[in-house]
């Protein structure tokens, strides 16, 4: 039957468990991808949220609580035109953040 | 002129034989090694090439030109040119001048090849000599203009600035083995055929100091072992130079064909870019030229080091300075080979392979031609201008001025154009963005395709194939409104503008004048210290993909320093990143070139 509302699946996720190796290369490469507070300019400026709701921000948070599936989702639309890199008031380089996740994912076990 | 011995035959020759064969053995397994890593389009076109006349009246013309005279050199430096073509032209004269000896007096001798070489050891001067003088004369005479050469070379090597260098490259260990014995052919040269010369003649350098050998040697038993030394030096540099810099006088003249056939670098390590990085002659031109090279860690980072690393297979230091390079493109500006570098690294960077791999199958075509309104010019701003509104609404106003049927691409913002991904050496996602551009930029109907950013402009340039329609960057095409009399701009000359001229836009494309006469047609242009080709990249680059930030900032404050060499009042550019880039640390406003006239611009 039709409620007009569902219940959405629990995203709760167990920090015990989780694989945070790609999170641990990526800051390994690129160390100022720890400096991220997420303010989101990144997230504003993107060319490619436009049409995939990419944005740099999430995609850390993502990869620092082991969703590396939404980390593959959001990263398959990135355009590497680098506005976020010039945006964020941290000065991460972000395009790096992005190529080296890009580079690396095939080593961690995909999904949650 | 008669012979000496008998047999033509002296041992001393074996190690110059030795190391001529051993060279041109290697030269032969290199050039067949180049030919079978080309790829086999690219073969076939370089081999066609050498049968076109076009072509090889051309190689030639730029072999002589660039490997004997050194013009480039010349017209960057006219000591070094002096010291490197006194060298090369004047080894080549000898040679030339030996086989002439050779084929005149003893021409059945000319199947020995090392006879022009020591010809004045096998020969006794006869009564018909004075027809060698002339020979003699200019032999003497390029053997003093190559010690001229070497001189300087020795000077240069212990005091590099006096030649305008600042920096150097640090020579490898054999590097120093191959310079010490070129520096020693030539005065052993000289020694040797001096204290022949009384048997075998010669002119005004070496009867002279024959003759004051004689006043305190006076016997010949100093003549062998010269003769011996000058071969054996000969052959250590003969077996040292395929594995120091001084390959790259073979190899360049394997690169001047290579290059005019038009062929484009395909992999970072075989074939064309092979050719590249055994051209490098080590000069270290690229470190001073270097925007990088302001920090002293990352002198090591230019192109001069890619090569060395390049050839000596270090993979780790391969990828590190293939990732940080902002590719600005002036060292190949400045080498007088013009080594590649940023194309290699670009080849190298295409050579990974990522897990993820994006595709653009969510953008709608038809939902951005909707947005497009009818014009005959198309204005993609870009996602650099998209990130400077102040840009999209100069030039939008300029446009409207000057009356000019216009329509924007991207009015809520588009794909980027895909250069930064491609510079990334990930071709398939850009080629992705760039088919789905294409598609809009056909469909819309315009004429004219505007760019206010060379990143895109230089894109749409060299790696879209849009029939029918002309890619202008606003620069450009703001010049031509006004002198179609279209845009009135005021000359404003008590003000002082300095151009920057972004990497993209003049070395990327060559686009020099038409900015500057837009400059000067709103204020008074002043140059910076070091401009058009030379131009500093404001160190904003989105070529490099692993220069933190923070590192960035001295290139960046080198960069204004050198714009602000004429006291400007602002600083000019024609590129959203740079003046993004200058506008974090400069103390004077950084405008564009369509922000500028639109202040100048007199309504109506």
């Amino acid at each position: 039957m039709e409620f007009g509302f569902k219940l959405s699946p629990s995203s709760a996720i167990e920090l015990d468990k989780i694989d945070l190796s790609l999170y641990e290369k990526v800051c390994e490469i690129e160390p100022t991808a720890k400096t991220c507070i997420s303010c989101g300019s990144c997230s504003a400026t993107c060319t490619a949220s436009e049409y995939s709701g990419m944005s740099v921000r999430k995609m850390l948070l993502d990869l620092q609580r082991g969703r590396h599936a939404e980390v593959e989702r959001i990263l398959s639309h990135c355009m590497l035109c680098g506005k976020c890199t010039m945006v964020c008031p941290r000065g991460i380089n972000t395009r790096r953040v992005i190529l080296t996740v890009s580079r690396y994912y095939d080593n961690v076990e995909a999904g949650l | 002129m008669t012979e000496r011995l008998v047999t033509g035959f002296h041992p001393f020759v074996i190690p110059f034989v030795a190391g001529m064969f051993f060279v041109l053995g290697y030269c032969l397994y290199g050039i067949i090694r180049i030919l079978v890593e080309l790829p086999r389009a690219d073969r076939q076109k370089f081999l066609l090439s050498l049968i076109t006349p076009k072509t090889v009246w051309k190689n030639i013309k730029d072999i002589f030109l660039n490997c004997l005279i050194h013009v480039k050199l010349w017209k960057r430096n006219k000591v070094l040119g002096f010291m490197h073509s006194s060298i090369a032209f004047g080894w080549f004269m000898l040679i030339v001048l030996g086989h002439i000896e050779v084929m005149l007096f003893l021409p059945e001798r000319t199947r020995f090849f090392y006879y022009p070489i020591f010809f004045n050891f096998f020969v006794a001067e006869g009564e018909n000599t004075i027809q060698g003088a002339v020979l003699f004369f200019l032999m003497d005479l390029f053997l003093l203009v190559i010690l001229c050469g070497i001189t300087l070379a020795v000077i240069k090597r212990f005091r590099s600035l006096l030649f305008g260098m600042r920096r150097t490259t640090k020579p490898s260990f054999l590097d120093r083995i191959g310079l010490y014995a070129l520096w020693l052919i030539f005065p052993l040269r000289l020694l040797s055929e001096s204290f022949t010369a009384h048997i075998s003649g010669g002119s005004f350098l070496t009867i002279p100091m024959n003759w004051l050998f004689r006043q305190f040697l006076g016997n010949d038993l100093n003549f062998l072992p010269t003769w011996w030394a000058y071969s054996i030096v000969l052959s250590i540099f003969l077996f040292v130079l395929p594995f120091t810099r001084y390959m790259h006088i073979p190899a360049e003249m394997m690169l001047i064909p290579l290059r005019n056939a038009g062929l484009k670098i395909k992999h970072p390590r075989k074939g064309f870019a092979r050719v590249q990085f055994y051209s490098c002659p080590g000069c270290g031109v690229c470190i001073d030229a270097c925007p990088m090279s302001v920090r002293k860690e990352n002198q090591k980072d230019c192109t001069v080091y890619l090569n060395r690393q390049l050839r000596r297979n270090n993979e780790s230091r391969i990828e590190e300075i293939s990732d940080k390079c902002l590719m600005c493109g002036k060292c190949t500006t400045v080498c007088q080979v013009q080594v590649d570098g940023p194309h290699i690294r670009q080849a190298q960077r295409a050579l990974r392979s990522y897990s993820i791999n994006p595709h653009y199958t969510q953008v709608s075509v038809d939902e951005h031609l909707s947005k497009i309104g009818k014009g005959k010019v198309l204005y993609f701003a870009g996602c650099m201008t998209h990130l400077t509104p102040g840009i999209k609404k100069a030039v939008g106003e300029v446009l409207d001025r000057a009356g000019v049927s216009w329509t924007m691409m991207d009015p809520d913002g588009g794909l980027c154009c895909g250069r930064p991904m491609l510079l990334a050496g990930r071709k398939e996602p850009a080629r992705a963005m760039m088919r789905i551009n294409k598609e809009i930029i056909l469909a819309s109907g315009c004429d004219i395709l505007l760019l206010s950013c060379p990143i895109c402009y230089r894109v749409f340039k060299e790696n879209y194939n849009l029939p029918g329609i002309t890619v202008m960057h606003h620069s450009v095409f703001f010049n031509e409104l006004i002198k179609a009399n279209l845009l009135k701009v005021d000359k404003d000359a008590e003000m002082k503008l300095a151009y920057h001229d972004p990497c993209e836009l003049g070395r990327g494309c060559g686009i020099y004048d038409q900015p500057r006469e837009l400059v000067s047609a709103a204020g008074t242009l002043v140059e910076a210290a070091q401009n058009r080709e030379a131009s500093i990249c404001c160190g904003g680059s989105l070529g490099s993909l692993s220069l933190s930030y923070e590192k960035r900032r001295d290139i960046t404050l080198n960069s204004i320093k050198n714009l602000k060499a004429g006291n400007p009042d602002a600083i000019v550019t024609a590129c959203p990143l740079c003046q993004t880039t200058f506008k974090n640390y400069s103390d004077i406003p950084v405008l564009d070139i369509s922000q500028v006239i639109l202040k100048e611009n007199k309504k109506g």
